[in-house]
């Protein structure tokens, strides 16, 4: 029922003949996007300094998804990390890589290849509709350990892994580090069994206060979420890869008896 | 909710291991010194949430060469691991700071913290016990009152010195941040606690009710931007406090004009320098600490590579800028990638506000004399600390040629980090806690 995480091939082929040198970026040489940046960014990027801002971009990202793990994330460095995701995201926004960067994301959407974040705390379905996110998801492999997988994501073409994570974020400029951690899911949003499940669950706990402070508590996710979020809880992600896994097996059957699937 | 049930016992259950003693030495990490006001009595508290307190030794003319030493007083646990079930969220025992209260009487007071409760602790002597009850005999046992022919008035017979801690006061329940900073009043009755996003203000005799006084949390979360890393009390001014925060600013506040103190006095900050500016320019400019001096007319400010000394009567600019590492600004991304750029160093001011002294890495600690602006570089380490040796400066070398005592910048141990250290209030005595060792070193005694 629901597919089992398959991780994204590295150099995908289709995926580099749409975006160009924009994908290729962090295997070749040159970062400069193919087709040109836009006359606006009037100088050129130097090759390593933008290598070196992708992959700052991407350390960043990893630590706030990484932060979230933690028995209590620590505030102030998850906003000093968000803040400097903020700066690179702005930039990049100047020199124009950013545009090229969402665009070959939205050229190579597709189901098959949507990536599932392994740290989710994901928002309100009816947010999500609203803000017209993109569903960007990163898949973590069947037996991968939440830790494990971490650690894998930035070898696996890094520009778009961070650039997919922060897509849904181009439609709104600024603070919204935060608010990319948002995870569609690809159930319809709308399914009355889950509805029903979830129904009484408090709202107003979607803000970043508890982002911020590691809830894990969110009950208003997909099935996707919840099993995610369960099995990397403050005990569980302390414990064994193994308890991980059996929890996750666990709970996956639970899941299926529930969406009756 | 029939099925979200099934899952409360994986939401809910208890660690099987509680982080902080995941291993012994984990829980012996020092995570703040502090000596008491007169410089008698020396606090840690330790990641496992125990407080040990040392007492320094009389002087004694038999054995002058041990003056001043240091024994341990007391030991207690103050903070006991607890879960939050709302929350699903361990709240480490770790002892985030400790402040002493001035001494009023035979007993000592301290306040001591974790992340989201603060306990004031009373640590008393006893070395006397009645002796001679007419109800109960030596044992304890009550006596039979038809067997009693005499009465006696109880006499105090000295015992061996127990030293107690009792816990006094528990204030709890007014932090959703964790608490990063405390700090006693001159008044004597009051005192602040900080966490990341607010500063409340409690009375010493009062635990069920605070008054918040700062509240930076914006209505909306994703715009928060900064945080407040470190908040102090003016030394002699009860009505003034200040507070720094992660982008580098400090404001300092004035109780008397507002219930709330949202809007600040003074606003302290140094404007960037554009020569240096880079995607950690502003990590790197977070404050990690704050102090006013003793006298109470400065302000010191600890970021990531600097200790600044401020005037509280010019905000723009600092008064005296001091590098401690500044080495380490080629580093910055390497450091970022293990995390060792969001270490919280201290900084403290000695006795006369005319030294001030902040760690390092690799056991490394740094003085910088403020009249002869000399400074010195030392390390807390076993194979350095024999009694009574002198500790011989070092130097770290920057590239070229590495003289024969220098360290290079690679091979400096980032896991050897000193972020804590005190001074005696009066005497050229500091305590230097390095992960599980504490250092006291003393200055040279003709």
């Amino acid at each position: 029922m629901f597919p089992k995480g398959t991780k994204r091939k590295f150099s995908d082929s289709g995926e580099e003949a749409v975006c160009g040198g924009g994908g290729g970026g962090d295997q070749g040489p040159s970062a400069a996007p193919a087709p040109s940046p836009s006359p606006a960014a009037a100088r050129t990027l130097s090759s390593s300094y933008s290598l070196q801002r992708q992959s700052l971009l991407d350390m960043s990202l990893i630590k706030l998804q990484l932060c979230h793990m933690l028995v209590e994330p620590n505030l102030c460095r998850s906003v000093l990390i968000a803040n400097t995701v903020r700066q690179i995201q702005e930039e990049m926004t100047q020199d124009g890589t950013w545009q090229i960067m969402t665009q070959a994301l939205a050229a190579a959407q597709c189901p098959a290849d949507r990536l599932v974040a392994t740290e989710v705390l994901c928002r309100q379905t009816e947010a999500a509709a609203q803000e017209g996110y993109h569903s960007e998801e990163v898949v973590m492999d069947g037996d991968a350990e939440a830790e494990v997988a971490m650690s894998s994501l930035s070898p696996v073409s890094p520009q778009l892994s961070s650039a997919s994570y922060l897509a849904g974020a181009d439609s709104r400029t600024g603070e919204q580090v935060f608010g990319t951690f948002e995870i569609k899911h690809p159930a319809p949003p709308s399914d009355p069994a889950l509805e029903e499940l979830f129904s009484d669950v408090d709202p107003s706990y979607y803000d970043l206060d508890t982002v911020l402070t590691g809830m894990q508590s969110t009950p208003k996710m997909g099935p996707y979420d919840l099993l995610e979020s369960l099995s990397s809880h403050g005990p569980t992600a302390l414990s064994s890869s193994t308890t991980c896994r059996s929890d996750l097996n666990e709970l996956d059957h639970i899941m299926e008896i529930i969406v009756g699937s | 909710m029939k099925c979200f049930s099934r899952y409360l016992p994986y939401l809910f259950r208890p660690p099987s291991t509680i982080l902080s003693s995941t291993c012994h030495t984990e829980a012996d990490i020092i995570s703040t010194v502090e000596f008491n006001s007169t410089g008698e009595l020396l606090a840690t508290g330790d990641k496992g949430g125990r407080v040990v307190v040392f007492q320094r030794e009389q002087e004694s003319k038999t054995q002058p060469h041990r003056r001043g030493e240091y024994n341990v007083y007391s030991t207690f646990q103050s903070h006991e691991p607890e879960f939050d079930y709302l929350k699903s969220l361990e709240i480490e025992e770790k002892i985030n700071k400790i402040k002493w209260l001035p001494q009023q009487n035979a007993a000592y007071f301290l306040l001591s913290t974790n992340d989201k409760t603060v306990k004031l602790w009373k640590i008393s002597e006893r070395d006397k016990r009645p002796e001679g009850y007419n109800l109960k005999d030596e044992d304890g046992r009550f006596r039979d009152p038809s067997t009693i022919t005499t009465l006696r008035v109880p006499v105090l017979q000295p015992m061996d010195l127990m030293v107690e801690a009792t816990a006094r006061r528990v204030f709890s329940n007014a932090h959703t941040y964790h608490i990063n900073s405390i700090s006693v009043n001159s008044d004597l009755q009051t005192f602040i606690s900080t966490d990341d996003l607010r500063v409340n203000l409690w009375n010493l005799e009062i635990t069920d009710r605070s008054f918040n006084i700062v509240d930076i949390k914006p209505a909306n979360m994703e715009e928060l931007t900064e945080v407040i890393t470190s908040a102090e009390f003016h030394p002699q001014q009860c009505h003034t406090f200040a507070y720094s925060s992660s982008k580098g600013s400090i404001r300092l506040c004035d109780m008397r004009q507002a219930a709330l103190c949202d809007k600040h006095c003074k606003y302290f900050e140094e404007p960037e320098d554009p020569s240096t500016r880079s995607f950690f320019s502003e990590i790197i400019s977070s404050i990690s600490d704050v102090k006013f001096s003793h006298n109470g007319r400065y302000l010191m400010t600890r970021d990531y590579l600097t200790v600044k000394v401020w005037d509280l009567q010019m905000e723009n600019k600092p008064l005296e800028t001091y590098q401690v590492h500044d080495y380490l600004r080629g580093k910055l991304c390497s450091l970022y990638e293990n995390d060792c750029i969001f270490d919280k160093f201290e900084c403290v001011w000695n006795g006369s506000d005319s030294v001030i002294m902040t760690g390092s890495y690799n056991n490394f600690f740094r003085m910088f004399d403020r009249n002869t602006k000399r400074d010195v570089t030392l390390e807390a380490s076993r194979e350095n600390s024999k009694p009574r040796a002198i500790l011989k400066p070092r130097k770290v070398c920057v590239g070229g040629k590495r003289r024969k005592d220098e360290i290079s910048v690679d091979s400096l141990d980032f896991s050897k980090k000193i972020l804590h250290t005190t001074w005696h209030p009066h005497e050229n005595i500091i305590a230097v806690a390095a992960t599980n060792n504490l250092y006291i070193f003393q200055d040279k005694v003709n």
